[in-house]
């Protein structure tokens, strides 16, 4: 095959990319943009099998089936609420594909035409390295994410004194090696950069909290396809080029959405330390104030007696597992005539779109749930707001104290609503370590239990 | 493949620029209901870094580079087989109304 039909072939499988990710804006073509992207990187792959200098067959094809039987298998048995760390793992070998390829080429550049060994041009050099770096960073960086979301490392932001100068000396140091192998090809400089590198992934996601982890995950995203941009420079390839473009800018965006979502600029993130359980008073100052709490029964009293009900998940329904028990008691709310709807707010969840998928999961039809912006004037004229394992997202305070660290983040106005009932487990603070001043709201009833459990009870008074 | 006298890396910075106007745009039209699968697919597209691990892998004979390009095939295939699945998964669970 000429490279001329090859780059061709590359193109179209660009192009099919471009709509896999177009089909995204509506649920109805979503599958259709599915369908593209398989297409694409089935074209992608044919075409580089069939390039003169790819022989081996044998040793890709094992390559091949093993790591498809892998993907596969996970894939299937994965359950949805276990997403996120998923997704991070995910992150983490596309990183790490990158540093191989990185290394395979600084070890046999003749076979992608950039020079040869410890002779290779000087851009093909910087664009190795940096796609080498950034494919470091995303893989260690991926696997601290995804411990903190599996519960293997604390959720807590882990800090140390002089941290952001110790990070900044590392960025430093990478750029200085870099310039430095393109001085002196060596291998020793080459593994360097890998190490500082993997360390300095490692130390970037460490001090972030649980709750940030949509910022995380989605800037993780948006390096892994910078990775694969270094790489495509590296090799000449445009549809590499263009892909990683394309993840990059996706992650970017998302990354900026969750960052909107929550008020905070994404340095602020990115320096972490957010959420660190400081000590207490502002959570307990309110412990002498009075609180309503309820039973299942009486929820479902006020429930089925209201004409329209607004549920808000959150995290915590994630963690209990509760969205098909949430499901089954929206069913039967909406058989007694009340009028149900789900709202989500941006940075609900460990991962943008969280919350949409698991109650996609327990077959809420997708009308029912709604954004931010597209239901929060309704809860004036709404008589419940079913608050379930969401906290700080319905902190009036982010509206109205100046000094509270959640200030400015828009929230859902559930306060608004005729009742507000609210599950949660205790009274502890939510992950911002501020005290939700709804709780004490006349209008609010506390419902003390796991949020499945609750939901379970509430579907039994239902019946 | 480049247009002649220009630079292969003008080229690629060519390419790159259209190519984040085009994810910019693509992106902000996706639905926030659908973001979970964006993540998802764009991490199964990101793995067609496969083409630079198939290229090192090629040659006949074995090597170090060979050896590298194996590992870079099976990691992105978890990823290519494992992103578009999980994608398929989630996205065949959006339904509308029975």
């Amino acid at each position: 095959m000429t490279d001329d039909i090859s780059a061709f072939l590359y193109l179209i499988s660009s192009v099919c990319f471009v709509l896999a990710l177009r089909g995204l804006s509506s649920p109805d073509s979503a599958r259709q943009g599915n369908i593209f992207g398989i297409s694409g990187m089935i074209i992608a792959i044919g075409t580089t099998l069939a390039l003169p200098e790819v022989l081996s067959y044998e040793v890709i094809i094992a390559g091949l089936v093993i790591g498809g039987a892998i993907g596969t298998v996970i894939a299937r048995k994965i359950e949805m609420t276990a997403l996120p760390q998923l997704v991070a793992a995910f992150h983490s070998l596309v990183g790490l594909a990158a540093c191989f390829v990185a290394a395979a080429a600084f070890y046999r550049p003749e076979a992608y035409g950039i020079g040869q060994f410890l002779n290779i041009n000087t851009a093909s050099l910087i664009e190795m390295t940096l796609g080498l770096a950034i494919g470091a960073i995303t893989f260690t960086g991926s696997i601290i994410a995804f411990g903190k979301l599996q519960g293997i490392i604390s959720g807590a932001p882990l800090t140390f004194k002089g941290q952001h100068f110790f990070n900044a000396i590392l960025g430093i140091s990478i750029f200085g090696l870099i310039i430095l192998i393109v001085l002196d090809q060596n291998e020793a400089i080459f593994w360097s950069i890998l190490a500082l590198s993997f360390l300095i992934g490692i130390l970037i996601i460490i001090p972030i909290g649980g709750a940030d982890m949509p910022v995380v995950i989605s800037m993780l995203n948006s390096y892994s396809g910078w990775a694969a941009c270094g790489i495509g420079f590296t090799l000449g390839n445009s549809l590499l080029i263009i892909t990683g473009a394309l993840v990059g800018s996706s992650g970017a965006i998302l990354s900026y959405i969750m960052c909107k979502g929550m008020n905070r600029s994404f340095f602020s993130v990115i320096l972490g330390g957010f959420g660190v359980e400081s000590d207490l008073t502002n959570a307990h100052q309110g412990s002498d104030k009075a609180i309503k709490s309820g039973s299942a029964e009486d929820a479902a009293f006020i429930m089925e007696n209201a004409s329209s009900v607004i549920i808000v998940p959150g995290y915590g329904m994630a963690v209990a597992q509760a969205q098909h028990a949430l499901r089954e008691m929206g069913d039967i709310l909406k058989e007694k005539g009340v009028n149900v709807r789900y709202a989500i707010h941006p940075v609900a969840g460990r991962m943008p779109g969280h919350m949409n998928v698991l109650l996609a999961e327990a077959n809420v039809p997708y009308e029912q749930v709604l954004e931010l912006d597209e239901i929060n004037r309704d809860f004036s004229q709404t008589d419940v707001a079913f608050v379930i394992g969401a906290n700080d997202v319905t902190n009036p305070a982010a509206k109205t104290d100046t000094s509270s660290p959640i200030y400015g983040m828009p929230i859902l106005d559930v306060e608004n609503a005729q009742t507000v009932l609210f599950i949660k487990r205790s009274m502890a603070s939510g992950y911002a370590g501020v005290d939700n001043e709804l709780f004490f709201r006349d209008n609010t009833m506390m419902l003390f239990s796991d949020a499945k459990k609750m939901c379970d009870e509430i579907v039994q008074a239902l019946n | 493949m480049q247009p002649e006298g220009v630079d292969p890396f003008i080229f690629g910075i060519t390419v790159l620029v259209l190519a984040c106007f085009v994810g910019y745009y693509v992106v902000w039209r996706v639905t926030p209901a659908l973001h979970s699968p964006l993540m998802s697919v764009t991490n199964a597209i990101s793995s067609v870094i496969i083409v630079g691990a198939l290229i090192a892998a090629g040659p006949a004979e074995g090597n170090l580079a060979q050896a590298m390009g194996f590992c870079a095939i099976v990691l992105a295939s978890i990823n290519i087989f494992g992103g578009f699945i999980v994608t398929q998964r989630m996205l065949s669970m959006f339904k509308k109304k029975r």
